[in-house]
């Protein structure tokens, strides 16, 4: 039963049928039918085609492009190259705030990574401007690159993440390796990764007189415009950008880059409107990937396993001319109850385009070496990885001293642990074989996600028919957003899902803040709930104040919002439907707006945080070397589960995403020239269907009072948590061969057989 | 993408003709040729589209006992020919290791054979390849090059030759028709791909114009059907290139081993045939150790190119291990997860 409590703040004590319920995604049948329209999809009449080209090198400048030679292919229409592009109204090196990726339009011939795009060849048909593109045969002046995680002098970066202290630490963590019993000092390495997402960046732009109309997959409506605004100097009401689906971000697809950027530039150039679609190649370079990491952790334990201390260092790369640094340490903040703790990082700048957030950005590249080490030290004090991390568990954050808003992590470890027949294993590694003889090893790993909430806005209306509308500007990556939301804006102003006409996707709806940071739900779902809340706020004044109404007087005893219909809170049979009320006013609809946003308060109090436990078997072949996942179990609890479907999606691709990046997924880079090697889907291995056991995921029932009114706490990228290292520890298991460089791979464990 | 001419001949003797002029290139499936041309490391000037020519899609047994494939017969349809697949377990299981389900419906007989190699700067035309532009230098010399070369490899490419179909077909002695200027002729597809030598921009013994139009398996090579696997290990479970793959397939007589075929693949520019290993087990029982002494001579030759020299201890490994398949006998049904070192687990969902 949709039902609305307007008596008390925060309103809404409970939720109805529409929350909670598996409904499969609503945009399903479009999308099967390939109906579906993402960006690439649009063909506005009289469109052109650019093609960017982009930098064989890594570093030095372009000295020549054979303009001439792509301008003479039939078809080509015009070539643009920093001799000959259209102003831009800032300089697009220049950074605001955190959410501006310094980008490359153009602006010089200087080259700072491969890939860069150096010239754009616009032509009739996509043909003609592929090999416009090949023609201009460019030369350069080659500088010797930066490569790889030793390129130059290091430094410590003034933070890390987005606005994270570079170095963090609570007590002594000298004093306290120095009296533990038992230490391990490892270092752990994982390589560039690359988003890869399904749907490569893509724009399809139209300027009409100074208004311009655009096409685009982003993970930030608002950000994007903004940003774009900015750029060409235009006012945000001139800009209209489409995003209904995405075909995947990951978040490359969350801060405006040079590519879409270009194509808005060649559409201004051409006067004509302008698709420009990367090949998957050249997503390895202008729009953002994971940094590689080099970590060491030094733990020690007393004699009866307790942490004395956690020393977690991390070295990343950024750009030569950008800052993101993957806060990869963060991770040893909040899962393990060390007296002493400290985080550092530092970095150096090689010739990469610069990293940005990828799914778990930190958490992830923290979490595989976390958990391996955690596990190093459980093998190393004799006592099981579950029993020590339960040995270690943290009542309260370790790093800050808080309560947790929630942690049902116990009820994670029981429930994963029970499922998946943990207490059988060994305890010492390589006891397992299958009936096959092929090495079986056990592994888990504890999965931990920041609870986090943005800003958002949402307008709410009740029409004349008795029918909603919920409007906000959220994103839809292929999580479903168009379902859950959809979901929680039914219950919000008290219809069936079908009677409410939700709105999202497009930059003239409300705000709904950036999809990522697994915060769009709490973010987007808090503002929706809060602008349903004001509209039948609206509604139930209008029939409470009119004596026609049978709600009339009922002001203070309140009324709920159900199935359509506004009913007395004292009594029941009393009721009015949303239809009967607004005919009798005489309007044609009511509306609202209402906004989600962190809780200051709440978070100064507690630490809010999504927890899982992850348990992972795997087979090794002795002699081959050759590993195979072959059963995982996570347990997850991250407050409300607003569609259980989806959420089991989401964490199935979050567990997938962590099998791959403990077996799978390397960005391999020259040591010379930092060219990536393997920039195409066939040789950047991620995993295939067979390489994908049957996943378990439970989800842990948990109710969080603290994080947002609906007690969401997001769970897009906790999946990839906790699985890494499950499934780096069950090869550990397997094999007694401990791999501390990922992917790990075949030669590793051909050493004994 | 260049412009380039597209012919669709009507008969072999045209598709020959059409295909002798410089920068003419054959077009199969294009599974493996569109990607090439799409990222600019082939540029012909003409494609000559022979998927689409009468009478070379048929799989016949020869009076002689030979079977015949045609050279557009897909790998998928060749895989799945029940009969095929009986006489020749360990051809068939390595179709269905390669690629994805989709690529091979598409592939064909003779572009599997004619696969460009994998090498990452042979893809990336802002590097260095004396495959791809003669005498330009090879850049996976002191570069990225695990995956690369350790038998025949020379100073000017160590690049390896892809096909997993190739490997079984060498040991078995497959033979290559071909029609060309001259007419008719047929090879050893062991002396089908080239070593690099100084000359690696040339793959194979082909001519301007040489059209394949089947491969032929000789009667002996039915008789290892009991005893033929190919095992390939990989860095996941399905839809990669091997790192190092093996043919095993043995004639085993009165406990002993009457005749032994070995191939490997993903060690060389070519599948790499080795006969003196092959020598070793002839007249011997098929026991650990013969195995062992085997999976050695097959590797004497070898060294590492890189930072691959993992390659040989797992190719010795992966001989070993195939042999001892073979012996165990061809299962009954090709695994669920053909070639790999996980298809005799239970519960195996396909690949
Ligand atoms: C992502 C991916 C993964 C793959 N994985 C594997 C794998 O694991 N194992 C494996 O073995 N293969 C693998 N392949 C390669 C695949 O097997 C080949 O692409 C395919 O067999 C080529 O056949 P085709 O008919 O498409 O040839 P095409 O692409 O049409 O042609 C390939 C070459 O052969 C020439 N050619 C074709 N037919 C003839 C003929 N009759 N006579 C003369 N020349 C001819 C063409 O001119 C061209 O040079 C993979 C391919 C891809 C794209
Ligand atoms: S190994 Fe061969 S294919 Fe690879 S770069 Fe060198 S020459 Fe080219």
């Amino acid at each position: 039963m949709p039902e609305l409590n307007l008596t008390s703040a925060p309103a809404h004590l409970r939720h109805g049928s529409n929350i909670g319920q598996p409904l499969t995604r609503r945009d399903g049948v479009l999308k099967v039918k390939g109906q579906a329209t993402y960006a690439a999809d649009n063909h506005p009449p009289g469109m052109l085609f650019a093609v960017m080209a982009v930098s064989g090198i890594s570093r030095g400048r372009v000295s020549s492009l054979d303009v001439a030679a792509a301008k003479r292919h039939p078809g080509v229409v015009d070539v643009m190259t920093p001799d000959h592009k259209p102003p831009l109204a800032v300089d697009p090196e220049i950074k605001t705030n955190p959410f501006v990726f310094r980008m490359e339009v153009l602006q010089s011939n200087e080259v700072r990574y491969a890939n860069q795009p150096i010239a754009v060849v616009i032509a009739e048909t996509l043909e003609a401007a592929t090999e416009g593109a090949a023609l201009l045969a460019p030369r350069y002046e080659t500088l010797p690159a930066l490569v790889g995680l030793d390129a130059g002098e290091s430094f410590v970066p003034p933070v890390v993440g987005v606005g994270n202290p570079t170095e963090v630490h609570r007590g002594d963590v000298e004093a306290g390796l120095a009296s533990a019993e038992k230490q391990i000092d490892a270092t752990y390495e994982t390589p560039p990764q690359y988003h890869n997402a399904m749907e490569p960046h893509a724009i399809v732009a139209s300027w009409d007189g100074d208004r311009l109309q655009i096409d685009m997959p982003t993970q930030g409506l608002m950000l994007s415009l903004a940003r774009i605004a900015e750029l060409f100097g235009i006012a945000h009401d001139k800009i209209h950008i489409r995003s209904p689906f995405l075909g995947g971000g990951f978040g490359s697809k969350g801060l405006m880059a040079g590519p879409p950027t270009l194509g808005i530039m060649a559409a201004k150039l051409v006067g004509r409107p302008v698709k420009l679609v990367l090949r998957r190649e050249q997503m390895y370079g202008p729009v953002g990937h994971r940094a590689p990491t080099r970590q060491r952790l030094r733990i020690g334990a007393d004699g009866e396993g307790r942490l004395t201390a956690l020393d977690h260092h991390a070295r990343t790369v950024s750009s030569t001319f950008d800052d993101f640094y993957e806060p990869a340490a963060d991770a040893s903040h909040t899962l393990y109850a060390a007296p002493a703790i400290r985080t550092s990082h530092d970095a150096v700048r090689v010739n990469t385009g610069t990293p940005l957030f990828m799914r778990a950005p930190g958490e992830a590249t923290g979490s595989i070496a976390l958990e391996s080490a955690i596990d190093e030290m459980a093998w190393a004090c004799g006592i099981d990885p579950l029993a020590f991390r339960l040995k270690n568990y943290a009542e309260v954050e370790p790093i800050s001293g808080k309560p947790f808003s929630s942690k049902a992590l116990r009820a994670c470890y029981e429930q994963g642990a029970a499922r998946f027949g943990w207490a059988k294993r060994s305890l010492p590694p390589r006891q397992m074989r299958d009936d096959a003889g092929q090495l079986v090893g056990w592994g888990m790993g504890t999965a931990t996600f920041p609870a986090l909430m943005f800003q958002a806005e949402a307008r709410a209306a009740i029409r004349r028919d008795g029918s909603g509308v919920m409007e906000i500007g959220a994103h839809d990556m292929g999580q479903g957003a168009w379902t859950a939301l959809a979901q929680i804006a039914a219950d919000a102003v008290g219809l069936d899902v079908d009677r409410v006409e939700f709105r999202a996707g497009t930059s003239d709806l409300p705000d709904a803040g950036i999809a990522g940071g697994s915060a769009h739900t709490a973010t987007a779902g808090a503002a929706i709930h809060s602008a349903g809340a004001a509209v039948i706020a609206k509604l139930a004044d209008l029939a409470t104040n009119d004596e026609r109404s049978p709600l009339f007087g009922a002001g203070n005893a309140g009324v709920t919002a159900r199935d359509g219909r506004l009913i007395r809170r004292d009594d029941e049979s009393r009721s009015e439907s949303y239809a009967e009320i607004l005919a009798r006013a005489g309007v044609a609809e009511v509306e609202a707006r209402g906004t989600g946003a962190p809780n200051p308060a709440a978070m100064e109090e507690y630490a809010m945080h999504a927890h899982g436990a992850v348990f992972a078997e795997v087979k090794v072949d002795p002699e081959l070397g050759q590993v195979r996942v072959t059963r995982m179990v996570g347990a997850f609890a991250a407050g409300r589960i607003v569609n259980p479907h989806l959420v089991k999606s989401q964490l199935f691709g979050g567990m997938i995403w962590g099998l791959s990046f403990a077996l799978h997924e390397e960005a391999i880079t020259d040591r010379r020239s930092g060219r990536i090697m393997n920039a195409n889907l066939g040789e950047y291995h991620i995993p295939v269907n067979a390489d994908v056991p049957p996943l378990d995921v439970i989800t842990v029932e948990e109710h969080d009072p603290h994080v947002n009114a609906l007690g969401i706490k997001g769970v897009g990228e906790i999946g990839i948590t906790g699985s890494a290292g499950a499934v780096a520890n069950a090869v550990w298991h397997a094999t007694g061969v401990r791999v501390r460089r990922f992917p790990i791979r075949i030669e590793e464990l051909l050493t004994q057989s | 993408m260049k412009p380039f001419d597209y012919v669709r001949p009507a008969t072999v003797t045209e598709a020959v003709a059409a295909a002798a002029q410089p920068g003419a290139v054959y077009l199969a499936a294009g599974t493996n040729l569109l990607d090439l041309m799409k990222g600019g490391v082939s540029r012909p000037d003409r494609l000559v589209d022979v998927a689409h020519l009468d009478g070379l899609d048929a799989i016949e047994t020869l009076a002689d006992g030979s079977l015949r494939i045609g050279a557009l017969v897909s790998n998928a349809d060749l895989a799945h020919d029940a009969e095929f697949a009986r006489a020749y377990p360990a051809v068939a299981e390595a179709l269905l290791s390669g690629a994805s389900a989709q690529l091979r419906n598409a592939a064909t007989v003779g572009g599997n054979l004619l696969q460009r190699t994998r090498c990452g700067y042979f893809y990336d035309t802002a590097s260095r390849c004396n495959k791809r532009e003669a005498g330009s230098g090879c850049d996976a010399r002191d570069g990225e090059n695990r995956s690369h070369a350790v038998l025949g490899w020379s100073e000017s490419c160590i690049a390896t030759h892809p096909s997993d179909f190739c490997v079984p077909l060498v040991a078995l002695d497959a033979v290559v028709e071909i029609e060309g200027r001259n007419g008719r002729r047929e090879i050893a597809l062991d002396a089908l791909h080239c070593l690099p030598g100084n000359t690696p921009e040339r793959d194979s013994a082909l001519e301007p114009g040489d059209l394949i139009v089947a491969v032929r398996l000789p009667p002996a090579a039915r008789g290892f059907a009991t005893h033929a696997r190919y095992l390939k290990v990989r860095e996941r479970t399905s839809y990669a290139f091997a790192v190092v793959s093996a043919a095993a397939a043995l004639r085993i007589e009165n406990g002993k081993i009457a005749e032994a075929r070995l191939a490997l693949g993903g060690v060389a520019a070519k599948p790499w045939r080795a006969r003196a290993a092959e020598d070793v087990l002839k007249g011997v029982a098929p026991t650990a150790d013969a195995f062992q002494e085997a999976a050695w001579r097959a590797l004497t030759d070898a060294k590492p190119s890189g930072d691959n020299a993992f390659k040989i201890e797992l190719a010795r490994r992966i001989v070993v291990r195939a042999l001892t398949l073979a012996a165990a006998g061809t299962p009954a049904r090709i695994p669920a997860l053909p070639a790999s070192p996980f298809a005799s687990t239970s519960g195996a969902i396909h690949a």
